[in-house]
Parts: structure tokens; C-alpha cells; sequence
């Protein structure tokens, strides 16, 4: 039994205040226990928790480069094998390490069927070189590469459904989590991490610095995302869907006026047809997920 | 035991005998024999590793970094192309100080695509912090795996290395080896003691990330950790000779060099081409030595300089070119004798699979005699 009260990413890190990933990294660790080794990505979370010659890590972990996580993951699993050891290996990766730049590493990784968990804390785009567009940023969002302009609604393009290209690759659980339900993704990661081979969690974790709002209000943030429908937590059992979280749907916007991200959807003139579009997105999660919550009375 | 091997098969083998745990490679030419012998060995339970059919060398690579900080030892092979995607992880295990190895078949690099030999690959990684070594023949491609794993796991070395034979002219070619045998190799390479490891009941991090005020004294300390690694492979090399009748203790070895005035210096499979040239120079009266350069990296650039001080000249062949400036080991060798007067004229040649023949060398010792040099060699003028 892994002791949950241990804390394994301890204090002393240089996230901001308010970090979604760096709670993201607390409560994977706390669920995953002591006998874990980590293995990170280049990225916010690798530069804010090991500063040489400090570490907020209590369990081993390593890092190598931006987008060869999984490759070294192997070589860790592989080793531990041959050596008859019998800790756990997870990966904590950026979205850019994992929808971008490490795709090739991980589609590799995942077909040679590896026993470790890959954990994506999804912040939705490239924070640690000043908020660059990813593959994970939603669509319209407004970041450094692709600001809203005079003739911009900023990223025109939708985020890629990394979840489903995993479980393509016969990987046996593939689950999305968020930072406000940590009771959800602790169980997630332990359900990950008892499941013999390669297995993928992605994790929403807002970032205040990047998406522009408060630190204080990251959790208030991160749910509303479920609440409208643009980040669906589920699980995949064997590339099916078992199970995802049902919610009573707000409307978009409601999630949108929280960043200053969004912000060119309001200000100067509110963009009807955009956030029309949005809501399309948040429809068609909701039905693909049959997350809605029918109320009584209709 | 003497065999005619295939040099692919018996660096293959040679790497058997190091006993690796996790071996890690994407397949590409003329590299391949060897990934696929040791698969073969894997597939009958002749070596007992953890075999890792990867997506690409930048992946192999990496996935010898996490296999070696786990604890176990590891091994890559591959050349040119493959050797190029791996240049970020290059730099990242030798900062990392993970003593992995890994043979390059030496090969040059597109483009123009070519498949075969040169050293363009190895040498344009020479600033990465991984030891190199170089072999002339297939005999010495062997042993150098053993020693490169005795040296490079050393508590005071802690890098990683290449070991370099030319692709085809030695990876394709049957030649006699004496092979050793599982215990001879046991008693001279001990099992992999890592200095530090990945490890739940004493955790540490690797790889973290260096301000301003630490990252200058981490690239001293590999500095420091390269050049002391001389000692070791002195050491090791003459232990090795001691075993098994081979000393590999020397970093630079002379050929009829004592009494020379014209010394060549070169390294890889070329020497036993310019071996032979000299031979036949000899016999028409000409005083023409050669300087073989077995270690690349760490530059042994005091033992270079002590064994040509009594020269009049010296030719450099460079299978690779820094273009703009000149081939490496030319470079470097006109470091090494920086003020001693002695001239040293730097020839490139043979790149991406130029024939190089005896009446190649002996042209060279006539240019250099006229002066003549800092150039390429053997060019088709005529397709220019
Ligand atoms: C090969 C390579 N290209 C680019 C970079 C620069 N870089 C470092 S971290 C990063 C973005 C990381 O984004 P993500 O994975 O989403 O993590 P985050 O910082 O958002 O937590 C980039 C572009 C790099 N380190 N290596
Ligand atoms: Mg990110």
C-alpha cells in the first residue's frame, strides 16, 4: 500500500504560485509512492523543480532532453528488468514534449509495450519558452505564436486527441484527469500504475501565467473546464471508453472570460460566430463522451 | 582462438563478451551486421540482454541514457546519418556521465547521401565529451570494445565511447581474429558498478538543469575527467597487453618512425595502406614513417609531440573536413607541434568512399617534400 500523506515533490520549487502543473507533479507522486523512479521532459516542471544543486523530488528522477522522455522511460523499465527490481517508472511531460516534439519517442515506446505510465500535464501550450502555441492549445486561444490580431482569433486550430492516438497503439489504459479532482487522478494514476504496460494520463493543469488569470483561482479555473465541456475526464479500458465524468453543462463562456487568453472574444466587440465555434467543440465532446446530464423534467 | 570473421561479426561478438544488459540500436549501413548478429545472439539465448528494436537513433541513444542510469550496461551501435540524429543526446550522456558504448562504423554524411566510408560522423561529434577511439583493423575494432568499457566505466573516467572502424573497409571485410573467450574477458572487464544510480532506496536526480554559477565547472570537471581519462587507458591498455599478448597502452603508435624525416600521421584503416607504402618507400631509400592516432579523444597531443620532435615534416590525412578551415586531425596536430618548426601539411582524403591506394600515400610524401599541401587530394578535376 502506497502512504499517501508522504509528501514526494516536496516544498521549495520555483513554480509560480497558483502552478497547476507543479500540483499536477504533488499528486501524481503521492499516488504513485515511494517506489517510483520519474522521468521528465524539458519544460516548465523539469526547470522549476531542479535548479542544481536542489531537487524537489524525493523519489529518483531524471531528465534528458525535451522530447526523448519515453525513450530514456524505456531504458530505465528495461534496465530495472534485467536487474529483477521492481520499481515503477512514470513520465511527467509538458503537452509540447508529448503532442509535438516527442510524438516519434512515443509511438515507439507505446508498440514496444513498456511497463510504465505516462503522465502529460497539459497546460496547453509551450510555457517555459514564454507561451508558444502547441498541439494542445485550444482552439482560438491567444499565445506568443499565435496572438490574436487584426485578422487573428489566434490558434486556428483545434487540439489533437493525443488519447486516442495512444490507445491506437493497443496501450491497455489511457485516462484524462484534471487538477481539480485529485481524488480522481490519484486513483487514475494508481489504476495506471498497477496496469502491466504502457499506460497514458493526461492531466489538465492550468497555468495562471500563460492562460492570464489569478493564481487563487487555478482549481475555480480547471473546473470550469469540465463543467463546459472542453476538457472531458474518461477513461479507456483496451481503446474503450468505460467511463467519464457527467456533468450538468454551463456554457462556454463562462469558462472562456476566466483568461485573458480568450480575452479578444470579448473585448473590443464580443465575437458571436467564434464562440459559437467553441461551443461546437464543447457539443461534440459532450455527446462523443454522452457526458451531459439529463435533467428530470425534459 | 584464431577465426576468419566478418569484422561486423566479431565486434558483435566482442560486444557479447562485455556481457551488456540493455543494448539499444536502430539499424543503417553499413552498421547493420552488427545489430543484426546481436539480435541473432538474443534470439538464441546466447546473450543475455534486454534488446531494444527502437524507432530511431535519437531514441537508441536516450534510451541507453535511462538504461545506464538505472545501472546496467549499455550499448549502441550505428554511423553517419544515425550518429547525426543523435547529436543532442551525445552531448546529454557524456554531460550526464553515463560510461555507455557504442561503435561507429564510420561513414560519411549527406549530402550528397552516400553509404560509405569516411569519418565525418565520429569527428563532428568530437567536442560532445564521449571518448574516441580508432581502429585500424578488425583485430583492434575488437579489443577496443573491451577497453573502451574498462575505461569509460572508471569511477575517475564516468563517459561514454565511441569506438571507430571504417564502414565496409573493416565492418565488411573477413579477416583472421583472435577471439577471446568469456573468461579471458571476465577476468579483464569486471561487472558494471555504477558510480550513481537511479534507485527507490536512495533517490537522487539526474539531469538537472545548471545556472550561470555551476555550468562552467561541470564542462571543466568532464574536461578534466577526458584528459585524465589518458592515464586509465595507459593503464588498462597495458594490462590488456599483459592478458592477451595486444598493448593497447599507447594513444599514438609509430611505424618505422625512429629514423624517419617524413612522417605521416593518420588514423583508422588507412594506416595499414599507408603501413604497406612505407614498406615499398623504404625500399627505394625514402625515410618515411607513420604516426598512428588510436585516441582521438582524449587528444594526446604531448605523446604526438614527442614522437615527431625529430622529423623534418608532416603529412596529415584527414578522412573529414571542417569545411572552411581544415580536416581535424591536421588541426590538431599542428597544435601539437606549435613552435617546434616542424612543418605539418594537412591532405583530405578518401571522403565518402574515395579509393585510397599506396600510390596515393606516396604522392602525398612527394608533395609534402615540395612544400605542398593544406588541400584536397585526388580530385576529379574534371567534374568540377
Ligand atoms: C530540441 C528542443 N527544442 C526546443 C527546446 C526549447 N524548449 C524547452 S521547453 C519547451 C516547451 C515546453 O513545453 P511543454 O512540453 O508544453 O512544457 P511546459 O513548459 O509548458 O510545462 C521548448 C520549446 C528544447 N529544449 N529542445
Ligand atoms: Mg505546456
Amino acid at each position: 500500500m502506497v502512504d499517501k500523506t508522504l509528501e514526494l515533490f516536496d516544498c521549495g520549487h520555483r513554480a509560480c504560485g497558483g502552478c497547476g502543473a507543479a500540483l499536477a507533479a504533488r499528486l501524481v507522486t503521492k499516488a504513485a509512492g515511494t517506489n517510483t523512479i520519474v522521468v521528465s521532459a524539458t519544460g516548465c516542471m523539469e526547470v522549476f523543480s531542479t535548479p542544481y544543486p536542489e531537487t524537489a523530488w524525493k523519489v529518483p528522477w531524471i531528465h534528458s532532453l525535451f522530447e526523448n522522455a519515453s525513450a530514456v522511460a524505456s531504458g530505465v523499465e528495461a534496465s530495472l528488468k534485467k536487474q529483477g527490481r521492481t520499481e515503477k517508472v512514470v513520465i511527467m511531460a509538458g503537452d509540447g514534449a508529448t503532442f509535438d516534439i516527442g510524438m516519434i519517442c512515443i509511438s515507439g515506446a507505446f508498440e514496444r509495450g513498456h511497463d510504465f505510465t505516462y503522465i502529460c500535464y497539459d497546460n496547453e501550450a509551450y510555457m517555459n519558452t514564454g507561451i508558444q502555441r502547441s498541439g494542445a492549445t485550444p482552439y482560438d486561444a491567444s499565445t506568443t505564436t499565435s496572438p490574436a490580431g487584426k485578422c487573428s482569433f489566434g490558434n486556428k486550430r483545434p487540439k489533437k486527441d493525443i488519447p486516442q492516438i495512444i490507445a491506437a497503439h493497443g496501450a491497455p489504459y489511457v485516462a484524462t484527469a484534471s487538477i481539480a479532482y485529485p481524488a480522481d487522478l490519484m486513483q487514475k494514476v494508481e489504476k495506471a500504475i498497477n496496469t502491466v504496460g504502457p499506460c497514458y494520463i493526461q492531466v489538465h493543469a492550468p497555468c495562471c501565467t500563460g492562460w492570464g488569470f489569478e493564481g487563487e483561482q487555478t482549481i475555480a479555473v480547471a473546473k470550469l473546464a469540465i463543467e463546459t465541456g472542453l476538457w472531458v475526464n474518461y477513461e479507456m479500458v483496451d481503446g474503450k471508453v468505460v467511463k467519464a465524468k457527467k456533468v450538468v453543462r454551463k456554457p462556454v463562456e463562462e469558462y472562456l472570460k476566466t483568461q485573458k487568453r480568450f480575452r479578444h472574444l470579448f473585448k473590443p466587440t464580443r465575437q458571436d460566430a467564434e464562440i459559437a465555434t467553441i461551443q461546437a467543440i464543447a457539443d461534440r465532446n459532450a455527446e462523443k463522451y454522452a457526458i451531459d446530464i439529463k435533467l428530470k423534467k425534459e | 582462438m584464431m577465426q576468419i570473421t566478418e569484422g561486423s561479426h566479431a565486434v558483435a561478438d566482442a560486444v557479447r563478451l562485455c556481457r551488456p544488459q540493455v543494448i539499444a540500436a536502430y539499424p543503417i549501413t553499413p552498421q547493420t551486421h552488427i545489430v543484426e548478429a546481436l539480435a541473432d545472439m538474443v534470439a538464441d539465448c546466447e546473450l543475455d540482454a534486454e534488446y531494444l528494436t527502437v524507432d530511431n537513433e535519437l531514441s537508441a541513444l536516450s534510451a541507453c541514457i535511462g538504461a545506464s542510469a538505472a545501472g546496467s550496461r549499455t550499448y549502441s551501435a550505428t554511423t553517419s546519418q544515425g550518429l547525426a540524429l543523435m547529436f543532442e543526446v551525445c552531448f546529454n550522456a557524456a554531460g550526464m556521465r553515463l560510461p555507455i558504448v557504442m561503435s561507429i562504423a564510420n561513414r560519411a554524411l549527406g549530402a550528397p547521401l552516400s553509404i560509405w566510408n569516411d569519418q565525418q560522423d565520429s569527428i563532428s561529434l568530437r567536442d560532445s565529451g564521449w571518448l574516441q577511439f580508432y581502429a585500424e583493423d578488425n583485430q583492434e575494432a575488437t579489443d577496443l570494445h573491451y577497453l573502451a568499457y574498462r575505461v569509460a566505466e572508471d569511477h575517475s573516467v564516468l563517459l561514454p565511447a565511441f569506438v571507430c572502424f571504417d564502414g565496409f573497409i573493416l565492418s565488411h571485410t573477413y579477416e583472421p581474429i583472435d577471439t577471446l573467450s568469456q573468461e579471458d574477458i571476465d577476468r579483464f572487464l569486471p561487472k558494471f558498478s555504477p558510480y550513481e544510480r537511479l534507485d527507490a532506496a536512495d533517490p537522487i536526480s539526474f539531469g538537472m538543469y545548471a545556472t550561470p554559477e555551476y555550468y562552467l565547472e561541470f564542462r571543466y570537471e568532464m574536461d578534466r575527467a577526458l584528459k585524465e581519462s589518458k592515464a586509465i587507458i595507459e593503464k588498462r591498455g597495458k594490462e590488456f597487453g599483459q592478458m592477451f599478448g595486444r598493448d593497447y597502452s599507447a594513444m599514438v603508435e609509430g611505424y618505422r618512425l625512429e629514423d624517419a624525416d617524413t612522417a605521416i600521421v593518420a588514423m583508422g584503416s588507412i594506416c595499414g595502406t599507408t603501413k604497406d607504402a612505407i614498406d615499398e618507400m623504404r625500399e627505394e631509400g625514402k625515410k618515411v614513417g607513420l604516426l598512428k592516432i588510436r585516441v582521438f579523444r582524449p587528444f594526446p597531443t604531448e605523446d604526438l609531440a614527442r614522437a615527431l620532435a625529430h622529423v623534418q615534416r608532416v603529412a596529415v590525412l584527414d578522412k573529414n573536413i571542417s569545411l572552411g578551415a581544415k580536416g581535424a586531425v591536421a588541426l590538431e596536430v599542428k597544435d601539437a607541434l606549435y613552435g617546434s618548426g616542424i612543418p605539418v601539411k594537412g591532405y583530405v582524403i578518401g571522403l565518402g568512399g574515395r579509393d585510397v591506394r599506396k600510390k596515393d600515400i606516396k604522392a602525398i610524401v612527394g608533395l609534402i617534400g615540395k612544400g605542398q599541401g593544406d588541400m584536397f587530394y585526388g580530385l576529379r578535376t574534371e567534374v568540377l
